[in-house]
């Protein structure tokens, strides 16, 4: 059983990670969603895998362990809330520069402008 | 007390001051005044005690663990810096008044002159090294905005950011020092530093700490090489200048070295050191200033020479040397203020500084004349004069310093140059000046005497010159007594202070120096026509090109990591994370543990195959995008299953609503972006990112199975067994969300608030085109909201809505509560805009998401708040039992009214968002035939 978690969770994080360096805003939300799958679970685990011991008092002999849980279940709402801000950065993305390219394809600004660049260095 | 009141008075009337300027300079420069008298009369009481050597002392804690003190300490020497400081600090104000034009922001400069000379008093009053670090710092940088007060002059601003390049940076190596002194003392009190030199000097440390400390020292006190900054400081407006670059900001640096001369002088190279620098600054000075056409130019140039000469003094180490130091410092302080006050009023009434074109003022100011020419008189050394007691001193020291053989008159000859410079300047200020001719094309003509007030000051000064130059024992007698003994750190060596000490060696060379100053003066033109042969090295030129270099040297490394492409960071990320856990994992060597591996059944195995078939054909599909999106649902939903499996009901509640949502946040932002992916990526680079995910996937396999193979002990029995009796729960995972954790929780909505604001806000004014067609071309259908959907969401709500609230009563208890129940909610309010559209929905659901959330965060916080009202800590919870007719026996638990908090919240940000990504497009061509109606 721990062999096909570990390896469920390696798959989320390989595909996580192949798509969140894509150029593509799209595909990078994906990544981000499956690699927060992959989070969500492995934390989870880390209270060890449990048949039939929910931790509701009164429901079990044993109980698995339920701080895990509470964080997960946080963590899956706040990973929500992060995913939703990602899409409409991308979106605003798409609306300014008409591309969902993550680089985005406003020209390159110089990093100072030339009035500071000659304060800076004195030239 | 009186002491840090003497300090941060002037503070308090930095914040003051600016009040005044409605009511005109003069309101100001009196406000502006009344810390320093107030500072005085604290002061004066304590004359008894100093006068013989004691100290006063006021200590208080501030961060005992890291031995900083408020600890001030008024000895003979802070008292005659202090003195210093606050005296001519007034004559500054009143100077000030006149010398600002109408129209300047006069607020502000007095405002910093008073911050300044409130940092001042607290490095020469500190009790406490860390202290006075702090107290050094704040002068460079109130310095730096004094100097660079013209802020529209570019030349004020880069003169004051040279001084603050220079001297900030002298005051980290100070600080590096101190914190070495204070390693091998054991304390930064100053009074445990001064009684512990024998055990600093003896500490191999020392030599590394001298050296820090120095650096601090010759920076502040514009020191060979580091003197650079002080004329190009002189862009300041003359009362700075006379105020910080003559009396009270360079003397800090030779104020430290007194301060700290019991602790660090009296070895060889303290000697070396300083001796020789001082030598060097000296001479340097003194010659620069000869050629410098500028009026301030030159008296900058005196002013690093004279330092020079202090530093000499207090390295030169024989017998009265340090005395003589101190006896400078008071003489040039009052000399060379009022001759910085002097040239800023010919500055004032003539409009220029350069000595080409003045000539001849005595005609015109005559009053100013005497004035400066007695200054200048006392600066070359004149008897009669106070700069010609310490010179004297100087040269009778000079001789006493016992260097092996030719090097003995190094030291004499040496002086006596430094001399016939300085009367050679000195004769070119009062000539040049103000007699030689008449002025030529000056922007002021005809030149006259400034207002009455603006020579008070100099007057002032130049009596104090004159008092001290005749009656030496009597006017400043007391007060060098008692600096010097402070300085020595004891018994002060036998010492006469008289006009003449008879026709003596020292005199001889007084009169060497006259002589030989008057004759070079005369030979000028010669003298100038030998200077002008070499090529004077631009000391500002090479700073900036030093300065030009390192940024260029940032620029280049900024270019090198930081390339503008977010997915080369979200690369080097990743690369970042691997190469950052490799290192320990690999030395973790197991990857099954002791545990073991439990046996698989078959509906599990199913279940993950399909994920993992689901995952990656979502990876490798990703560029169709509509189905790599069903695939993820597919992934999202096993998980949902997996938490089910693995005892976490509450989890798989989540997980499922979330998925929800989630899928149609995602089905909403795919319907305005392109529904294809091109290919972009080369295949190398595809094969790099493969590689990459490749050992980031192996990598979480290892660590995953190394973790779930290891025994453990949990801390989540104390949530066992507080749950019920505790929390009054049984859903223990509720419980902890709500009560045992409830701060986290109460963090955690509030993100989702902010992530939900700031999705509103960044949607707000945007609007975007869908495309015409979905990615194979078809238009879209006309029935935007089919009649089958709208009449299966209708009823759907009330009975969704009942679903939650129960899902929301049961929380405490079985798998439930507030974030399942809120997004139980939203879905079904989201199924609603999806079946019905955008305004029919809103026509009938009028409320403000924005409100909703507010008013959750508002119930989790006085759900937190109101257990102070009973005297517990923040979000103490407390529960009780009712007996409803029909339920029966029920538990009603405050932290209830928390969970509402957080259902609020939940359905208040989710919603925002999808209606923000809804609401894009209001116009957009596919609008259900209804609606157009």
């Amino acid at each position: 059983m721990e062999l096909v978690f570990a390896l469920v969770i390696g798959t989320l994080t390989a595909t996580g990670v192949y798509l969140l360096l894509r150029a593509r805003t799209f595909p990078v939300v994906m990544g981000l969603t499956l690699l927060s799958y992959g989070v969500n679970l492995f934390l989870f685990s880390s209270g060890r895998l449990a048949t039939g011991e929910q931790p509701i008092l009164g429901t079990a002999d044993s109980y698995s362990d339920p701080l895990p849980q509470a964080l997960v279940l946080t963590a899956i709402v706040i990973g929500f809330a992060m995913t939703a801000f990602v899409v409409v950065l991308s979106l605003r993305n798409l609306a300014d520069n008409d591309d969902d390219h993550v680089d985005g394809t406003q020209p390159k600004q110089p990093d100072i402008d030339v009035q500071d660049e000659e304060e800076i260095t004195g030239k | 007390m009186s002491l840090p009141l003497v300090v941060f008075l002037p503070f308090l009337g930095a914040i003051a001051a600016p009040l005044f300027a409605q009511g005109g300079r003069t309101a100001i420069a009196i406000a502006s005044s009344v810390p320093a008298l107030i500072a005085l009369a604290a002061l004066f009481p304590h004359w008894e005690t100093l006068a013989d050597g004691g100290t006063v002392l006021f200590a208080k804690e501030w961060l005992p663990a890291i031995g900083i003190s408020f600890t001030f300490r008024l000895d003979g020497l802070a008292l005659l810096f202090s003195l210093l400081i606050l005296i001519i600090g007034l004559l500054i104000i009143l100077y000030a008044r006149y010398y600002l034009k109408k129209g300047e922001n006069i607020g502000k400069f007095y405002a910093l002159l008073l911050c300044f000379k409130g940092s001042m008093l607290g490095i020469v009053l500190s009790g406490n090294l860390l202290l006075m670090v702090i107290f050094w710092e704040l002068t460079s940088i109130t310095s730096f905005l004094l100097i660079s007060f013209w802020n529209h002059k570019q030349d004020a601003r880069r003169g004051a950011r040279m001084a603050l390049a220079v001297t900030g940076g002298g005051g980290l190596a100070l600080l590096a020092g101190i914190l070495i002194i204070g390693n091998i003392v054991g304390s930064f009190e100053l009074d445990d530093v001064l009684a512990a030199g024998d055990v600093i000097k003896a500490h191999a440390m020392y030599p590394v700490a001298l050296t820090l400390v120095l650096l601090g020292a010759f920076t502040k006190s514009a020191q060979f090489p580091f003197h650079f900054w002080l004329p190009h400081a002189m862009q300041a407006p003359t009362p700075v200048s006379a105020y910080l670059h003559s009396a009270t900001m360079v003397k800090a640096g030779v104020f430290l070295m007194a301060r700290l001369y019991p602790a660090l002088a009296g070895t060889e190279l303290w000697f070396y050191m300083v001796s020789f620098t001082g030598m060097a600054t000296l001479l340097i000075g003194a010659y620069v200033a000869m050629f410098k056409h500028d009026l301030k130019g030159l008296l900058a140039h005196s002013t690093v020479s004279h330092l020079g000469l202090i530093t000499l003094l207090f390295g030169m180490g024989t017998e009265l040397s340090a005395v003589a130091a101190v006896f400078h410092i008071i003489n040039h302080a009052t000399f060379k203020a009022s001759l910085f006050m002097a040239a800023g009023i010919i500055d004032h009434e003539t409009g220029t500084r350069d000595m080409r074109r003045l000539n001849g003022l005595w005609r015109y100011m005559p009053h100013t004349a005497t004035l400066a020419m007695v200054a200048a008189a006392s600066m070359a050394g004149v008897p009669l004069m106070n700069g010609f007691l310490s010179k004297e001193m100087f040269f009778a020291e000079s001789l006493k310093v016992n260097l092996p053989g030719a090097m003995a008159w190094l030291l004499p000859v040496g002086a006596t140059a430094a001399g016939i410079f300085a009367v050679a300047y000195s004769a070119r200020f009062i000539h040049d000046v103000f007699f030689n001719g008449k002025p030529t094309n000056l922007p002021v003509y005809p030149p006259h005497e400034p207002p009455r007030y603006m020579k008070i000051p100099v007057e002032i000064l130049v009596f104090a010159c004159l008092m001290v130059g005749m009656f030496p024992a009597f006017s400043v007698g007391p007060l060098l007594y008692s600096a010097s003994y402070a300085t020595l750190g004891g018994a002060v060596p036998d010492y006469h202070l008289a006009i003449l000490h008879g026709f003596n060696l020292p005199l001889m060379m007084s009169v060497a120096a006259f002589v030989g100053g008057l004759l070079m003066y005369s030979q000028r033109q010669k003298f100038f026509a030998f200077h002008a042969r070499f090529k004077e090295i631009d000391e500002k030129a090479v700073f900036e090109n030093v300065v030009t270099w390192l940024v260029n040297q940032a620029h280049r490394f900024t270019s090198l990591v930081e390339n503008g492409s977010l997915q080369r960071y979200a690369m080097l990320l990743v690369v970042s994370v691997i190469a950052v856990a490799i290192v320990p994992l690999a030395q973790l060597g197991l990857f099954i543990g002791e545990s073991g591996l439990s046996p698989v059944d078959w509906p599990t195995g199913i279940a993950a195959a399909v994920l993992i078939v689901s995952a990656i054909g979502a990876a490798m599909g990703h560029r169709e995008r509509f189905s790599a999106l069903v695939l993820l649902s597919v992934v999202g939903l096993v998980v949902a299953l997996a938490f089910a499996r693995f005892s976490a009901p509450d989890l798989a509640m989540t997980q499922l609503s979330v998925e929800t949502v989630t899928i149609v946040l995602l089905m909403l932002a795919l319907f305005y972006m392109p529904s294809w992916t091109p290919i972009e990526s080369g295949s190398n680079h595809r094969i790099r990112d493969v590689i990459l995910a490749l050992i980031a996937g192996v990598g979480m396999t290892l660590v995953t199975l190394a973790m779930l193979t290891q025994p453990f002990t949990s801390i989540s029995e104390f949530f066992l067994e507080n749950s019920k009796t505790g929390g009054g729960g049984t859903n223990v995972v509720n419980v902890i969300l709500v009560d045992f954790r409830g701060f986290d929780t109460l963090g955690e909505i509030t993100v989702l608030a902010i992530a939900a604001l700031g999705i509103y806000a960044m949607l707000k004014d945007t609007a975007l085109t869908p495309p015409p067609s979905d990615g194979q071309g078809h238009a879209w259908t006309r029935d935007a909201h089919p009649l089958m959907l709208k009449q299966l969401a209708r009823p759907l709500l009330p009975l969704a809505l009942m679903v939650s609230a129960y899902i929301f009563l049961r929380g405490h208890n079985l798998p439930g509560g507030g974030f399942i129940a809120g997004l139980i909610t939203s879905v079904a309010l989201v199924v609603q805009y999806i079946a019905c559209g955008m305004s029919w929905t809103q026509d009938r659901i009028s409320i403000k998401y924005h409100n909703v959330i507010g008013l959750g965060l508002l119930f989790a916080t006085l759900a937190g708040v109101g257990s102070f009202v009973f005297g517990y800590p923040f979000l103490t919870s407390t529960f009780e039992y009712l007996k409803w007719p029909v339920v029966g026996k029920f538990e009603i638990a405050s932290a209830i009214v928390f969970d509402l908090g957080v259902y609020l919240a939940v359905i208040g940000a989710t919603l925002l968002a999808l209606v923000s990504i809804g609401r894009l497009s209001p116009h957009s061509a596919i609008k259900s035939p209804q609606e157009k109606a």
